[in-house]
């Protein structure tokens, strides 16, 4: 009996007609990028035929553990996590397992034994931080640039390891040099308001090359300070930073900032097709599966990024 | 009018000493210049950022005063920003704009004025309410996102000018002279005094306590309004997450700072308008003084710890100018322990 539905099973695989049924436990929507996440999942399974089971867990571990139980027992082909925590997913991740469903993990990383689930697909936060910094190394104008930088909350991660990877990315340019450094905690308000004071104390903005922000929303705040200082954001200052929110892209088709790095909320495509292959001829995918954190300029026709952005929830 | 500088003496000292103190590491702190028509200079920052805990301190020290407490006004600066950015969004106009977010505010004072005189609720646990499901209102109102707009006329509000002084100076300046005129020149102020002292003896000798009690969560939750514009359309977006997030905290240090006691009675809202400017000269100072950002908070906190201290009734006295007051100021010292 068991082989026979193991068989029936195997055969409806191998069609490659039957429609998958994969759950997905979200942590929230506690904020834009993570309201985006959820949309373009969902417009990604919808482009591959895939009855999305989606579960909002408002930011509490016992509603995903509860979720993937649930998924579990309705027998879904696959789960997709978006971990509020790092701890205390072994034994729920054991449960799956047994089920021989497939776990992939989304944006963040759990503690537990990799051999518990799929794999993990997430941006490299070093890795952003470090292709802000070689667009600043390729695009400074000529001789000494001081730079400003406005970091995220003090001791989260994003703002150490983007913080990191950007003077990684500058280490072998003495030309460019990081004179102050102060936090923004990522919001626009503080963004804004540390900037006025970069101002007051670099010369009223004239010893400023260009500001490194370790996201838009400071940026954006920034260059507010910077208009209302007199002085030309995108030309006078540099503005590069990271995350690819929508008003970032207005900014750059106003010429108001230069670069942004983007944390795609996109995770779900390349789990889904890593899942594809696994289900397909049982390709194990590296355990981590690093996102691209593309690079938009203003030659990217940021209006039609906006355009393209504006609705995904950020 | 020598008595209210009197009063007001261990502020301004203290005021003076820290803007000394900054400029101590930053020389051109107060260096003001004309740029493109408008003040420019690290003194005029302070003064423009100081203007939501100012605000916000005027309202509090008359809840404060009667022997009250505000938590919420940091969640009701997020929902009344984001009203008016709802407001402009969605092509209403400015007056719309300015309403809606006033009778947000409006509506929150009343609602934590009702819980506090007619309910009895202890103001703390009544105004948690507000400050804790306010945040969660304002996400509702952008829809979890920041929710910017372009509109110059409510802009004007944060980031503006009038003859050259930003916009967010000239409010806080109108708003605490006109409510210090309305408490000092009428009798108001000292009924606000008479509750905050003995609510029950107030009550028999003809004041009419409920009315004035909600009456002063409602001006709390307009200060808390016309602050939350500011912050909204100085960044000209909605940010219903981290708009005012804390402010409560500083502006309730404010009070305290400018010789408040926290046990209600005698108060001053120009003193904690200074209190206010205190707190931000500290904070401009922090940024401006270059040190890595994970000093800022022990850095203001241990300033407050040593303001607080030389205003204590114990160490006062001996300082001129400060303890003129003892047993005002003994509320402000057990207040203190109590935080600890």
């Amino acid at each position: 009996m068991k082989t026979l539905m193991l068989g029936a099973a195997m055969a409806a695989l191998s069609t490659g007609v039957s429609a998958q049924t994969i759950g997905f436990s979200q942590i929230g929507s506690e904020s834009g990028w993570r309201a985006a996440e959820t949309t373009v999942t969902r417009q990604e399974a919808e482009a591959r035929g895939i009855d999305l089971r989606f579960s909002d867990a408002q930011q509490r571990q016992e509603n995903q553990i509860a979720a993937i139980r649930s998924f579990v027992a309705q027998g879904v082909d696959a789960i997709l996590l978006a971990p509020v925590v790092a701890t205390g997913w072994d034994s729920v991740l054991e449960e799956a397992k047994e089920a021989e469903i497939p776990v992939v993990l989304l944006d963040r990383q759990v503690d537990s034994s990799e051999d518990l689930y799929l794999t993990a697909v997430g941006s490299d936060l070093v890795h952003e931080g470090a292709v802000a910094g070689q667009w600043l190394v390729d695009n400074k104008p000529e001789g000494a640039c001081r730079v400003v930088e406005l970091q995220g909350t003090t001791g989260s991660s994003p703002a150490i390891d983007r913080a990191n990877g950007f003077r990684q990315a500058i280490e072998g340019t003495p030309d460019i040099e990081i004179v102050r450094s102060q936090t923004g905690d990522f919001t626009r308000s503080g963004g804004k308001e540390v900037m006025e004071s970069f101002l007051q104390a670099e010369g009223g903005g004239d010893n400023i090359c260009a500001l490194y922000a370790h996201n838009d929303d400071m940026a954006l705040g920034a260059i507010q300070a910077i208009k209302e200082a007199g002085i030309d954001p995108g030309d006078d200052i540099l503005i590069v930073s990271i995350d690819a929110v929508p008003d970032i892209f207005k900014a750059m088709a106003e010429g108001d900032a230069n670069a942004t790095v983007e944390l795609t909320p996109n995770m779900a495509g390349p789990a889904f097709d890593a899942l594809a292959a696994y289900m397909a001829d049982g390709t194990e995918p590296e355990k981590f599966i690093q996102t691209e954190s593309a690079l938009y300029t203003q030659d990217d026709d940021p209006m039609a990024q906006y355009e393209a952005r504006k609705d995904l929830g950020y | 009018m020598s008595q209210g500088l009197r009063r007001l003496a261990p502020q301004l000292v203290t005021l003076a000493a820290v803007v000394a103190l900054v400029s101590a590491f930053f020389p051109g702190f107060l260096a003001v210049e004309i740029a493109d028509g408008r003040l420019v200079g690290s003194a005029v920052d302070v003064l423009k950022r100081g203007a939501p805990v100012a605000l916000l301190a005027v309202g509090m020290t008359l809840v404060i005063a009667t022997r009250g407490i505000d938590l919420s006004v940091g969640a009701v600066m997020a929902i009344c920003g984001a009203a008016s950015a709802w407001a402009v969004s969605n092509g209403l106009g400015l007056g719309a704009a300015l309403a809606l977010g006033l009778g947000a505010g409006l509506l929150c004072g009343l609602w934590n004025g009702v819980l506090v005189a007619l309910f009895g609720i202890q103001p703390i646990v009544a105004t948690l309410i507000l400050m804790v499901a306010g945040r969660g209102v304002a996400q509702m109102i952008t829809e979890g996102r920041i929710l910017t707009f372009s509109h110059e006329g409510l802009a004007f509000f944060g980031a503006g000018d009038v003859v050259g002084v930003p916009t967010p100076i000239l409010i806080w300046i109108v708003t605490g002279v006109a409510v210090g005129l309305l408490v000092r020149r009428t009798a108001l102020g000292l009924l606000i005094e008479a509750i905050g002292i003995n609510r029950p003896a107030s009550a028999l000798a003809g004041v009419n306590a409920r009315v004035l009690l909600i009456a002063v969560y409602v001006a709390s939750g307009l200060c808390a309004a016309i602050a939350g514009i500011v912050v909204a359309a100085d960044i000209r977006g909605a940010d219903a997450n981290n708009a005012g997030l804390w402010l409560e905290l500083d502006a309730i240090l404010a009070v305290v700072i400018g010789g408040t006691s926290l046990l209600g009675g005698r108060f001053s809202v120009a003193a904690s308008i200074l209190g206010a400017l205190v707190i931000q000269t500290i904070d401009t100072g922090i940024l401006l003084a270059g040190f890595p950002s994970e000093f800022n908070l022990v850095i203001k906190a241990g300033l407050v710890v040593i303001i607080l201290v030389l205003q204590s009734p114990r160490l006062g006295p001996g300082l001129p100018g400060f303890g003129l007051r003892a047993p005002r100021a003994a509320g402000v010292a057990r207040t203190e322990k109590a935080t600890e």
